[in-house]
């Protein structure tokens, strides 16, 4: 092809990106909207547009700025994190199937949150999402390490999987007999098990906000790195790159995303699964742009799940890990259906 | 390679010296961790006591043997054989070592009836302790599990069955399996919630020969089945088009197979509930002590049923008085040894 009729072709795609990404921008937006607006009590449009510009504290103010405002900002957050952490850990596994579960993040942060309970006497929301975070940094670094333990050239797919399995078997198998033995783990457990946004307050929003930014910017660094990774180690080496180097910046950005959302909101499985297998289609392989739509496709996925859940089971709600899953899944398996999966 | 020829009756197979070993070993550890099982609990016995009490029908010993720790015993290492031949088979068909039991909707599958039943029936109805215990939670874990493995099953076919395939689905439908699991649990009453976990860890507390003879009817019926098959699952990890070629009637044998492996587990489920790990550490445990190319069926049934009757030793006995499920001892042993089977393989 020569080389006039390749930069038209690079005119339309750069044009259909900043497309896709608009469109993108405007479903998180209404996303958004719908979160604020709707629940066990509805809050018609110009009463939401008060109670953030104006507040005079009537209930509607009250349930929107306490409520329903921490709710979407930690949807949103949660959203995009494990968005981006999926598509980010998809791309340095190889594997279509991984997402925080796989690396034992999940699992980490389950454990230190009912160790904590019941060696340290915690029993406040934040102090178990400090143990959660922490447990979650831990497992996956333990994971990571364990994979590159005695390889040369970082961990394969296979081990890297490998061993997040047994980690989280291993911590799962832990937890289990803790909960097991105090019934107050138990019940921390299983509400966060099942993984929900609602009530979890402003000051949880902001103590996860730092580690996501971060995440964020790690992310957005490897990018190019990886899109080199992913021709193959030796191509990428011959490249120029710096494998060790990519492959940390990048279970950085997984541990600080996952590690955070997962304390945070407890359980949101196929997320970080399905929301890189959405976006292929649109950004292609180039991580530069999979990435930023990964993180706005899993924010407008997760926030229109916990409105599903809001309004489906009247007057209890459904936690949101749960819609996710039954939303997820069919889709999933369409997906899977359709077409020979894409093999990393 | 040390290898023998071995035909019966017009089929043939490569006998491994050192599979054969293996399996030897196996059946001796066995053999010991049964008898150890018989002496060891909270009336402590000697061999010539077991002995004796075993023949002499009228003594407390006798009772405490036939009824209480054989049974036990014998479910445990039958239910560890029947999950790790399950594991062997959904490895080797989807050519992943992470595939099992869970992967194919059986135990998960299990797992959704199961607290669906504890946490419906609640404990006016005296939660899992009456009928519900003895007939109930097998019977819905075995229905659970097949529903599972048949949805799981019908996504997956597609003119054929790509193994690669059916391992996406099986994740996708474990993860709804997984989650109404973890909603269920959040609607019950805490003390049912607990129970319901019990289960769901993998429990022998309490299993008795009517658990022990559903268990070995699977076993004699399906082992000889399995290794009739073993060849087209030999065949398989040449891949789809190599196999055609050969002439191996791919899509039927592999779902013979699938079939087969789906009874065992859901049999074993439906015993013991799920014990984590065996299915999937079993047949990697046995494939690198053989180290063949393929987990072998047999040797892997024998590794689950050592796992199994070694970490119910520890149950029972670790934080004694307080019986621990099984299955959480299954995965504080699997777990490091896989991690350690990871390690090594690496350098």
């Amino acid at each position: 092809m020569s080389a006039t009729a390749v930069a038209p072709r690079l005119q339309v795609l750069r044009q259909r990106r900043l497309t896709v990404l608009l469109a993108l921008l405007a479903a998180v937006f209404v996303a958004i909207v719908l979160s604020i607006t709707i629940g066990s009590k509805s809050v018609p449009l110009p009463d939401a547009w008060h109670a953030l510009t104006a507040p005079t504290g009537t209930e509607n103010d009250i349930v929107i700025r306490s409520l329903r405002i921490p709710r979407t900002a930690l949807g949103i957050l949660a959203g995009i994190a494990l968005g981006v952490a999926g598509a980010l850990m998809q791309g340095h596994t190889r594997n279509p199937l991984a997402d925080p579960g796989l690396l034992g993040v999940t699992q980490g942060a389950a454990f230190a949150m009912v160790s904590s309970i019941i060696l340290l006497g915690a029993s406040s929301l934040l102090a178990y999402i400090w143990f959660g975070l922490a447990g979650a940094l831990v497992a996956s670094v333990a994971v990571f390490a364990l994979g590159m333990v005695g390889g040369r050239g970082g961990p394969t797919p296979v081990t890297l999987a490998l061993a997040g399995t047994a980690v989280s078997a291993l911590l799962y198998a832990l937890t289990s007999a803790i909960v097991l033995l105090d019934e107050q783990a138990m019940d921390v457990f299983r509400f966060w098990q099942a993984g929900s946004i609602a009530s979890r307050g402003s000051d949880v929003v902001w103590q996860v906000l730092p580690f996501i930014v971060v995440g964020l910017v790690l992310a957005m660094v490897n990018a190019p790195g990886l899109n080199a990774l992913s021709l193959g180690e030796d191509v990428a080496r011959s490249l120029g790159q710096n494998i060790a180097r990519t492959r940390t910046v990048g279970i950085a950005a997984v541990t600080l995303l996952s590690g955070a959302s997962v304390a945070a909101c407890g359980s949101l499985a196929f997320v970080g699964l399905i929301v890189p297998h959405l976006v292929r289609p649109l950004s292609g392989t180039d991580h530069r742009w999979l990435l930023p739509y990964s993180g706005l496709v899993g924010a407008a996925l997760l926030l229109l799940a916990d409105v599903i859940g809001r309004v489906v089971a009247p007057p209890g709600e459904l936690e949101v890990g749960v819609v996710l899953a039954l939303l997820g899944a069919p889709f999933f398996v369409a997906l899977v259906r359709r077409r020979k999966p894409v093999r990393l | 390679m040390t290898a023998l020829p071995l035909r019966v009756a017009g089929l043939s197979w490569r006998v491994r010296l050192r599979g054969v070993a293996v399996t030897l070993t196996g059946l001796v550890l066995l053999v010991l961790l049964m008898a150890l099982n018989m002496r060891i609990g909270e009336l402590r016995m000697s061999l010539s006591d077991v002995v004796a009490g075993t023949f002499d029908v009228d003594s407390a010993t006798h009772f405490v043997i036939m009824e209480l720790r054989l049974p036990r015993a014998l479910t445990g290492a039958l239910v560890g054989a029947a999950l790790a031949l399950s594991g062997a088979i959904i490895q080797s068909i989807a050519r992943n070592p992470l595939a099992s039991p869970e992967i194919l909707g059986v135990t998960t599958g299990a797992s959704v009836t199961v607290v669906a039943g504890v946490v419906a029936s609640g404990s006016a109805y005296g939660g899992t302790s009456g009928l519900l215990a003895t007939l109930g939670i097998p019977a819905l874990a075995l229905a659970g599990g097949l529903i599972g493995a048949a949805v799981v099953y019908g996504l997956a076919w597609r003119r054929g069955l790509d193994g690669y395939r059916l391992v996406l689905v099986g994740i996708g439908v474990a993860a709804v399996f997984t989650n109404v699991k973890f909603w269920l649990l959040t609607v019950g009453d805490v003390n049912d919630t607990g129970r319901a976990m019990v289960w769901i860890s993998g429990s022998l507390n309490g299993r008795g020969w009517e658990h022990v003879t559903p268990t070995a009817l699977a076993l004699v019926v399906l082992v000889p089945l399995t290794l009739l098959g073993t060849r087209s699952l030999d065949a398989l990890r040449f891949g789809d088009d190599t196999i055609t070629a050969l002439g191996v009637r791919t899509n039927l044998a592999r779902a013979l197979m699938i079939l087969a492996a789906v009874l065992l587990a859901a049999v074993a489920t439906a015993s013991a509930g799920p014990i984590a790990f065996v299915a999937l550490a079993s047949p990697q445990i046995a494939l690198r002590l053989t180290r063949s190319a393929q987990p072998p069926l047999l040797c892997s049934a024998v590794v689950g049923a050592v796992l199994t009757a070694a970490a119910d030793l520890i149950a029972r006995t670790a934080f004694s008085p307080l019986e621990l499920p099984v299955g959480i001892v299954t995965a504080v042993l699997g777990a490091p040894y896989l991690i350690h089977l990871i390690w090594r393989s690496r350098k």
